[in-house]
This record gives structure tokens, C-alpha cells and sequence, in this order.
């Protein structure tokens, strides 16, 4: 007689995840739930990055705080600094010239090309594809020199100034784009090569962290992660700024919502990025980059040699800042992550009374239990990484 | 007696010696060689070209502080690097480098020891994830037993068909026999193809390196290791690399024996074919992902074992028919 066999004594198993872990995009801290290498459940525990951003732009004045704004989402921060910029303009009833709003455009693009690289290197790293990173990389940097051209600065560009721009475009930053345009294109059907098709990368991602319409739409998904689930809604196409709806590209939609979606609607995003970089290249024409406005716009640096007037302005702006008219305003941007919006109630003075963030990193990341439950921990990564959450953007 | 002792003793110190150097500049040529895949330079600072990297990565690796871990198995969280180590050194011994006395131990049975040793040497793996007594490495040697159970039978599988053709087990007879009737590769392309994807989860390289996998499991099984333990553990591994490709070298490829009638050179010609398989290894390496560890047991079970075996019945109804062993 053979004895009956005993029944397996099992545990689920609790598994923490970070804050400090190669694969958690900063510092995201998870509490795995696991049954072997299946994830029962996934808690994710933020607020490890959180700044106080939002609190301290009220004691800052209107233009002070475009310093803050690129710091939530560093890898898209001129995404913050426009829909700052877009949301107190509007308040204030500014006039952004032609030639300024081309230029937003343009590197609000190339900003949001630089975020998807990015995204892409380290979502393929998650999967255990270490070559395509260092590919990625090599563009970024390209972009990263243009932003330094640009305004000095690599990663907080702090070139946006409420009504306009700082400066000009320097003469090589247009020959130079150009440049990284001819190879681009080409280089973007190459990462694709590196990835999809490949039976493995079929294997790990494909039905992987499905998340669908329905699940996207109420736990507020947006912009990439969204679309992947078949959902049309691109705020540049839905609410459009900074003129657009005036531009010519198309918004790649998912069908099933997997991670393999979620991967393959941002490459094609970069694309249309370029194509509106090449657009907006065509409309550059002379111009001013500034609302000439006195009351927020500072004097133009000639004048203040010989206007008593533009001294006091200058002084006024550099030492007080303007004053916003009462009201509450929020503009709805596209970010590289989904909607992004500031939330501003001014009271009249020359602080916001109030400023709140309507972060995509955050909304996002809600989904990542419904997206990673009945998974494998293997899988969990990757989910996590094709919902590109920021972590920053997430906590402010 | 004494004597042949004595022989032994000499060949096994010049074979450890060699290996170790050889696992040093593994070490270099695969940071170099990634490098190259990956536009970048990739370690080039110390002494020429870089060549003193791994002398300089061996003495800080060293002199590290070596932990254990409060809640570890002291006697198995100590003995599981050194089984690890010792079993993939163990491997090379029975692997002929060139003709006649040119190997350590000219076993009757080498195949059988080769793998004994390099499955062994999976107890190291799975004995330091169990004692590390936390949740990262156990989950690590989980999965490596698990590949273990997936790759061994098609591993074992696809070496029969060879075995037949030879009619023996001895290294040294089977690289005599390619020797005069061409090489296994000809002959066992099926089996060649199966021991090779097989082996990649042995060596655990990608696309089956999941028991390490520093993107989910931080280090894997060797999470919680650091020093002289963590650097024995980083030798086996890539012990395993070396010894994995040897032996590809050896089985498929002819070993020592100098191809297109060149020359007889001990050592060189079976070192030629065995950097062959380290860039290649290399090369998947580079360009590929990351297998699910249930996806990579379903693969061999269902087409790996079932393909070895039909390629096995098809060589043995040959062999018994066309009198070739």
C-alpha cells in the first residue's frame, strides 16, 4: 500500500519591492503579494520622492516657479513648464506670439522624443534587452544637446517665461535639428527591428498586464497607457494648444491593452513627434517671442538705458513679480506620460493662492495592480515599466 | 603509480591555473566585447586597453566587507559558493585539449562525469538562495532548479545520438572518431542545435539567465553575497560559460583536432573553436531578452525533449542499420 501522499503545505509570500530595487523607476516602493512566482496582489506605497512642490509654488512668485515645474517630470519637463506657463497665460490674458508658440511646440516634441527613448531603453532593460538601452541613449543625447543650446540646460530647461520665451533660438540649434531629424526616422525603425517580432519579446509582452477600456478609462489613465487600450484621447488633438490642431499627425491607438501595446504606441509616437518637429520647422518665421505686455513681460534690456519707465518695471518684476487677476484656471496639456494640467487659484497677488498638479504619472500608476494581478513576477516589472511612471510626477 | 599521481596532480594545477586566467580575461573580453555591441567603449583605463581590469576588479571585489546575513544557514550559506566553484572547475577536468596525454582525467565515461559535475555544481545555486534566508535569492534558486528540470532531460537527450555515432563516452575517443569521419556537426546538426539552446539555460545565459535576473530578483541567488564569496560564485558562473562552450567545442565540433587539414597545434585549435561559442554566447547576449522561466520549461519540454528524442530513434534505426558505430 502506498500511503496517501500528505497535501503541500503552502504560503502565499510577501514580497517588498523597493524603494531601493534596480527596476522600480526611482524610488517606488511595492508590496508583492505571491503565490510562487504568481502575483496575488500589488500595493504600491508612493510619497518616497515627495517634494512639496505644489505648497511651496505659493510662496513663490508667478515666474520663480518655473523652476519648480521641471523638476516634477524631469524626463519631460518641458511638458510642466508649458502647461504652467499655458494655465497663468491664461489668467493673465497673454498674448503668446506666433513664432513663440512654434517654438514650444517644437521642443515640447523633441522633449517628449527624449522621454519615450527613455522609456523604451528601460522598458526593454526590464525585459532583459541590455543593447537597446545604450542605442536609446545615443539619441537622447543628441536631443539633451539641442535643449543645451537652447537654454543652457540639459534637463530644466527654464526657458519658458509666462507670455513668451526667454530668448531666441541660437542660429545652430535649426542646422543642427535638422541633423538629428535626417537620421532619425531611420533610427526609430531600427529600435523597432531590435524588438518587435522577436518571438521572445512576443512571448513577454504580448496578453501581458492587459488593462482593458473600460479598467483604463476609470482609473483615469491617460496618454500613452490609455491609447494602448484602444482609447482616442490625445489632449492635443481633444483640447488643443499652442495651435495643434493646426498640425498634421496621427494618434496611434492599442487594441488589446498589453504591454506590448503600451511599448509599440509610443515608438509610433515618436514618430509623429518628428513629424510635427518638421511642420513646425516649415512655420519658424522671424518674429517676437514674447507678449510685449510691461505688466508681466520684462523690458528689453536696451531700453533700460534710456526709459525711466522700464527701469521701474524691470525693478518691480524682478523684486515683486506681476499680479494675476482672481480666478481659477486649469489648461489641459499632453504630457509624454497622459494629461497634465496645473490647477491654479490666484487671489490677485503676485503668488498663486493655490497650485495643484494634475499629474498622468500618478493616475497611471493606480493601474498597475489591475494590470499585474494573476501575472508572473517575472512580468511585473515589465508592466510597471510600460506604464512609465515618474516618480517625481507621481509624489511632486 | 606515485608518478602517474604526481602527473595528474601537475596537469590538474596547469588546467586550474589556466581556467583561472581564462575566467579573468573572459571577464574583459565580455565587458569589451558588450561594449562593441553597445556603441561604447566599455572598460579601457586600466593598463593597455583596458587588460588590467580584471586583476583591479578581483582585488576590490576582495576586499570587500564579507557579510552573512542574521538570518543565513551559516554552514550551507558558507559551503554553497564553494560547491558552486569546485564542481564548475570539476567539469574541464575529462575535456582533452589535445591528443593522447593531453588531458587530466581520460575517463571512460567522461560524458556521464562532465555532467554529473555541472549539474552538481546547480546545488551551489540553490543551496546559497535557500541559506541566504531571504526572499530575493530563495525565489533565484528556485527558478534555478526549475530550468534545471526543463533543460537537463534535452540536454541529456540531445548528447545520445552522438554517443551512439562514436559508440563510446570517452571525450578523447569521440573527438578521434570526428577526427576520422568528420565532425559531429555534419552528422548532428539536429542534435547540435537542441545541446546548444540547452546548454545556453545550463551556462544560465540569456536568453534563459532568469535565476539572476537583476531586473525582478536584484542579484538572484547571490543577492546577499559579497567578498571572496560573491567572487567565487561570480567565477563559477562564468566557469560554467567557459566549460559549457568546451564542451560544445569538444562534442560537435571536433575539439583539438585541426580543421581543413591545417596543422596540429595542442590547445589552440580546440581554444579556436571555444572562443567561437563564448562570442556567440556573447552575441545572443547582447541582442536578446529574457525568457519567463515558464515559458523557457514549456519550450523544452515540448519541443526541445520530444525533438531530441525523434532525432535519437532516427540515429539509432541508422546506426543499427548502416553498421556505422
Amino acid at each position: 500500500m502506498i500511503p496517501e501522499p500528505k497535501e503541500l503545505r503552502t504560503e502565499e509570500m510577501l514580497l517588498n519591492m523597493g524603494p531601493q530595487h534596480p527596476s522600480t523607476h526611482g524610488v517606488l516602493r511595492l508590496v508583492v503579494k505571491l503565490a510562487g512566482e504568481e502575483v496575488l496582489d500589488v500595493v504600491p506605497h508612493i510619497g518616497y520622492l515627495h517634494t512639496g512642490f505644489e505648497k511651496t509654488m505659493e510662496n513663490r512668485t508667478y515666474h520663480q516657479n518655473i523652476t519648480y515645474t521641471p523638476r516634477m517630470d524631469y524626463l519631460h519637463s518641458f511638458a510642466h513648464d508649458l502647461a504652467y506657463a499655458l494655465s497663468v497665460e491664461k489668467l493673465l490674458g497673454a498674448e503668446v506670439p506666433e513664432r513663440a508658440r512654434v517654438i514650444r511646440v517644437i521642443l515640447n516634441e523633441l522633449s517628449r522624443i527624449a522621454s519615450h527613448l527613455i522609456f523604451v531603453a528601460t522598458g526593454l532593460l526590464d525585459l532583459g534587452a541590455l543593447t537597446p538601452f545604450f542605442y536609446a541613449f545615443r539619441e537622447r543625447e543628441a536631443i539633451l544637446d539641442l535643449f543645451e543650446w537652447v537654454s543652457g540646460q540639459r534637463f530644466h530647461h527654464n526657458y519658458i517665461r509666462i507670455g513668451g520665451l526667454r530668448e531666441d533660438l541660437p542660429e545652430e540649434f535649426v542646422p543642427e535639428l535638422k541633423k538629428f531629424l535626417d537620421t532619425f526616422d531611420h533610427r526609430v525603425d531600427d529600435y523597432q527591428g531590435l524588438f518587435v517580432g522577436s518571438p521572445i519579446f512576443e512571448g513577454r509582452a504580448r496578453g501581458v498586464g492587459v488593462i482593458s477600456a473600460e479598467d483604463a478609462i476609470a482609473y483615469g489613465l491617460t496618454g500613452g497607457s490609455l491609447r494602448a487600450s484602444g482609447v482616442n484621447y490625445d489632449v492635443r488633438k481633444a483640447y488643443p494648444y499652442c495651435d495643434y490642431e493646426t498640425y498634421d499627425f496621427e494618434v496611434p491607438l492599442g487594441e488589446r491593452g498589453d504591454t506590448w501595446d503600451r511599448m509599440v504606441v509610443r515608438l509610433e509616437e515618436m514618430r509623429q513627434s518628428a513629424r510635427i518637429i518638421r511642420q513646425g520647422l516649415e512655420r519658424l518665421e522671424p518674429g517676437p517671442i514674447r507678449d510685449p505686455n510691461p505688466h508681466f513681460s520684462f523690458p528689453p534690456r536696451e531700453l533700460l538705458a534710456t526709459s525711466m519707465e522700464a527701469v521701474i518695471y524691470h525693478f518691480k518684476l524682478a523684486t515683486e513679480g506681476f499680479e494675476v487677476p482672481p480666478g481659477e484656471v486649469y489648461v489641459p496639456t499632453e504630457s509624454a506620460r497622459g494629461e497634465l494640467g496645473y490647477y491654479i487659484v490666484a487671489d490677485g497677488g503676485s503668488m498663486p493662492y493655490r497650485v495643484k498638479v494634475r499629474a498622468p504619472s500618478f493616475f497611471n500608476l493606480q493601474a498597475l495592480p489591475v494590470a499585474a494581478r494573476g501575472q508572473f513576477f517575472q512580468d511585473l516589472v515589465a508592466i510597471l515599466a510600460s506604464l512609465d511612471p515618474v516618480m517625481g510626477d507621481v509624489d511632486r | 603509480m606515485i608518478g602517474a599521481l604526481f602527473v595528474t596532480a601537475v596537469k590538474a594545477l596547469v588546467l586550474i591555473l589556466a581556467l583561472l586566467f581564462a575566467f579573468a580575461y573572459i571577464t574583459w573580453i565580455m565587458r569589451r566585447g558588450l561594449a562593441r555591441f553597445q556603441v561604447r567603449l566599455g572598460p579601457n583605463r586600466v593598463g593597455p586597453f583596458g587588460l588590467l581590469q580584471p586583476i583591479a576588479d578581483a582585488v576590490k571585489a576582495i576586499f570587500k566587507e564579507d557579510i552573512t546575513v542574521a538570518q543565513a544557514d551559516r554552514l550551507l550559506y558558507w559551503l554553497a559558493p564553494l560547491l558552486a566553484f569546485t564542481f564548475a572547475l570539476a567539469a574541464f577536468a575529462v575535456i582533452p585539449v589535445g591528443p593522447d596525454g593531453w588531458v587530466v582525467a581520460n575517463l571512460d565515461m567522461g560524458v556521464l562525469y562532465v555532467f554529473a559535475a555541472s549539474e552538481l555544481a546547480i546545488y551551489g545555486v540553490f543551496l546559497a538562495g535557500w541559506a541566504s534566508g531571504s526572499k530575493y535569492p530563495l525565489m533565484g534558486g528556485l527558478r534555478s532548479i526549475a530550468a534545471l528540470v526543463g533543460y537537463e532531460l534535452a540536454l541529456g537527450m540531445a548528447i545520445l545520438p552522438v554517443v551512439l555515432m562514436a559508440g563510446t563516452l570517452n571525450l578523447q575517443e569521440i573527438v578521434e572518431w570526428q577526427k576520422q569521419h568528420g565532425y559531429f556537426i555534419v552528422y548532428q546538426l539536429p542534435a547540435f542545435l537542441i545541446y546548444f539552446i540547452a546548454s545556453l539555460a545550463e551556462m544560465s545565459r540569456t536568453p534563459f539567465d532568469f535565476a539572476e535576473a537583476e531586473q525582478e530578483l536584484v542579484a538572484g541567488f547571490h543577492t546577499e553575497y559579497s567578498s571572496t564569496k560573491f567572487v567565487a560564485f561570480y567565477i563559477a558562473e562564468l566557469l560554467h560559460w567557459i566549460v559549457g562552450s568546451a564542451l560544445i567545442a569538444t562534442l560537435f565540433l571536433g575539439g583539438w583536432d585541426a580543421p581543413f587539414g591545417l596543422p596540429e597545434i595542442p590547445v589552440l585549435w580546440l581554444f579556436v573553436k571555444w572562443a567561437l561559442f563564448i562570442f556567440l554566447v556573447l552575441w545572443i547576449w547582447a541582442s536578446w531578452f529574457r525568457t519567463r522561466y515558464d515559458q523557457m520549461i514549456r519550450f523544452a519540454w515540448g519541443v526541445l525533449l520530444p525533438a531530441a528524442t525523434v532525432w535519437f530513434l532516427i540515429t539509432a534505426y541508422y546506426v543499427v542499420k548502416g553498421g556505422m558505430a
